[in-house]
């Protein structure tokens, strides 16, 4: 266990590639925040969904190139300072389909060169890509579309809850999680809660990453804000919408990074910064699953 | 009964679910025709989101494709490599919905750039699932808008095929999916020919053959069985404005 600010020093370099998992839900906002402030550079950010946090990482200069499939601010619209980048030839862009980016991940965490696929085919993505390539089966002689495995130098994850060695109980949307920890070389994992291996140990079919993967587990509440967590808070739709406006104009974002992001020492004091109100308007009632029987074996 | 285009687009595409059909469902609109389809045509319709999410029922209008409240009451929950591999490459969705910025004549979408794709006039977002959609899904059923540069003769780049350069194509090159199967814009429902081209089968009430073909990027083939798509009932507004878009956040109303 350490604060967020070392696990960053210690194991993102420049140039590396990460890969901030999450699909829409669980997004490691304070883990990008953090990667910001300590201004590390020429990173290459991937994720099937880039969200509001590699469009602030791009902003911020973080970013060499994006590697992803879908490119936009969820369920809002564009992604402001990625497009402009693209556009303007600022930031390498390597792009893949969904299926393509998550077998990309499931390639490289089962130690596989590639990965097969029936989609890609028909497509123009693989005439701009040349990482997407064919093969020949050799028992049907089926030609296949092929991914090749993504092994990221380090994949941020944020968890409902772990434990001290960082075994990992993610539950609600999976997305990717499992596939970034085992196909990166180096794994830190944020949670909401700290909690005892007995409470892991209560419900092995959760842990979806196992600590022996696990370079540093920070404890670190609201980490996703403004993202979602299921069972602990709803997404505060209304930065997403702010986002969009303030990511318009240069000065707006530069003003927006130096207060949200600069202006902060880390996660707490920017969740301070939101004030109660708009917090506590975003938790969630509870709402239990019956209890498994595991069973007690003699 | 007033009704607004979108609404109109929404009640089409809801009827062309069948009972029993399997749908791979994104937010906004499908979501709605889908959740429609439900309380009407189709209760044993299976939702599958691409987030992973089987069986949903959610309690209120999605945020995104990944909002909890699709989980909460659903009755499986898998990983995205889970989705795309075992429900929608496995051959298990009848019925994949997808938008574009543009739809040529052979259903061919893009959803990557206008213009060039090494400099291109406008960065879309990309592709997201909709290629592995387009390629595996049994049916795929198209909403746009109706306008000309959203219906070019031919996409600035293929991100999601459709019959490609003709329907053979697509068995050609081996794609699993059955292809597009119907276009749902406000003015109008269009079908493929044999050819895998697009045909103008029925016209919105109120729409003019006319402002159909003006607003089509190319000679568009009007079916010789052309009909008027039957106006929304009063029931299916009612269930689209009291229970599923309540404050109108995806769908304006007419009146």
């Amino acid at each position: 266990m350490m604060s967020l600010a070392e696990a960053v020093d210690r194991l993102v370099e420049d140039g590396d590639t990460v890969y901030l998992a999450g699909f829409t839900h669980l997004i490691p906002f304070a883990a990008g925040h953090e990667i910001i402030r300590q201004g590390k550079k020429d990173l290459t950010l991937c994720r099937a969904t880039p969200d509001l946090i590699y469009d602030q990482m791009i902003a911020a200069g973080c970013a060499r190139k994006v590697v992803f499939s879908w490119a936009g601010n969820p369920g809002v619209g564009l992604l402001r300072s990625f497009r402009k980048k693209a556009e303007a030839k600022e930031i390498e862009l390597e792009e893949y389909t969904h299926y393509g980016m998550v077998a990309r991940l499931w390639a490289g965490a089962t130690n596989l060169p590639f990965f097969p696929l029936r989609s890609n085919i028909g497509s123009d993505l693989p005439a701009h890509n040349p990482n997407i390539k064919t093969v020949t089966c050799p028992y049907t002689g089926q030609v296949l579309s092929t991914v090749p495995a993504l092994n990221p130098d380090v994949a941020v994850i944020h968890a409902q809850r772990a434990d001290a060695q960082g075994n990992a109980h993610i539950w609600g949307i999976i997305g990717e999680q499992r596939e970034a920890a085992f196909a990166a070389r180096k794994v830190i994992i944020t949670c909401e809660e700290i909690v005892s291996s007995e409470v892991i140990k209560s419900d092995p079919n959760r842990t979806l990453i196992p600590g022996f993967l696990v370079d540093a587990v920070v404890e670190e509440p609201w980490a996703a804000h403004p993202s979602y967590v299921q069972g602990y808070y709803d997404r505060d739709n209304d930065f997403y919408l702010e986002w969009d406006r303030i990511s318009r104009s240069e000065e707006d974002l530069r003003a927006w990074l130096d207060e949200w992001v600069y202006g902060v020492s880390g996660r707490r004091e920017y969740m301070a910064r939101f004030g109660a109100e708009r917090i506590l308007k975003l938790r969630v009632n509870s709402q239990y699953s019956v209890p498994i029987n595991l069973g007690s074996y003699r | 009964m007033k009704y607004s285009a979108a609404e109109m687009m929404t009640i089409a595409a809801a009827r062309k679910i069948k009972d029993g059909d399997r749908v791979f469902v994104g937010i906004g609109m499908p979501n709605l025709a889908c959740n429609l389809a439900m309380r009407l045509n189709a209760p044993n319709i299976e939702m599958i989101y691409e987030a992973g999410v089987i069986g949903a029922n959610p309690s209120r209008l999605p945020l995104s494709i990944g909002d909890p409240c699709l989980v909460t009451g659903a009755t499986s929950v898998c990983s995205m490599f889970d989705v795309f591999t075992f429900y929608l490459q496995r051959g298990l969705v009848d019925i994949g919905f997808l938008g574009a910025a543009q739809v040529d004549k052979y259903g061919n979408l893009n959803s990557t750039v206008i213009g060039d794709y090494d400099d291109p006039k406008v960065r879309l977002a990309g592709s997201g699932g909709a290629c592995d959609i387009a390629s595996l899904a049994r049916q795929v059923f198209i909403l746009l808008p109706h306008q000309p540069r959203r219906l070019p003769e031919k996409v600035d780049f293929i991100t999601s095929p459709g019959f490609i350069g003709g329907r053979r194509e697509r068995e050609r090159l081996g794609l699993p999916g059955g292809g597009p199967t119907v276009v749902i814009t406000d003015k109008g429902i269009l079908e493929f020919d044999e050819e895998g081209e697009m045909v103008l089968v029925s016209i919105h009430p109120g729409v003019e053959l006319e402002d159909v073909k003006a607003n089509t990027g190319w000679d568009l083939k009007v079916s010789p069985s052309l009909t008027v798509t039957d106006p929304p009932t009063e029931r299916e507004l009612a269930i689209l404005r009291e229970e599923l878009d309540p404050k109108g956040i995806y769908l304006k109303r007419g009146d």
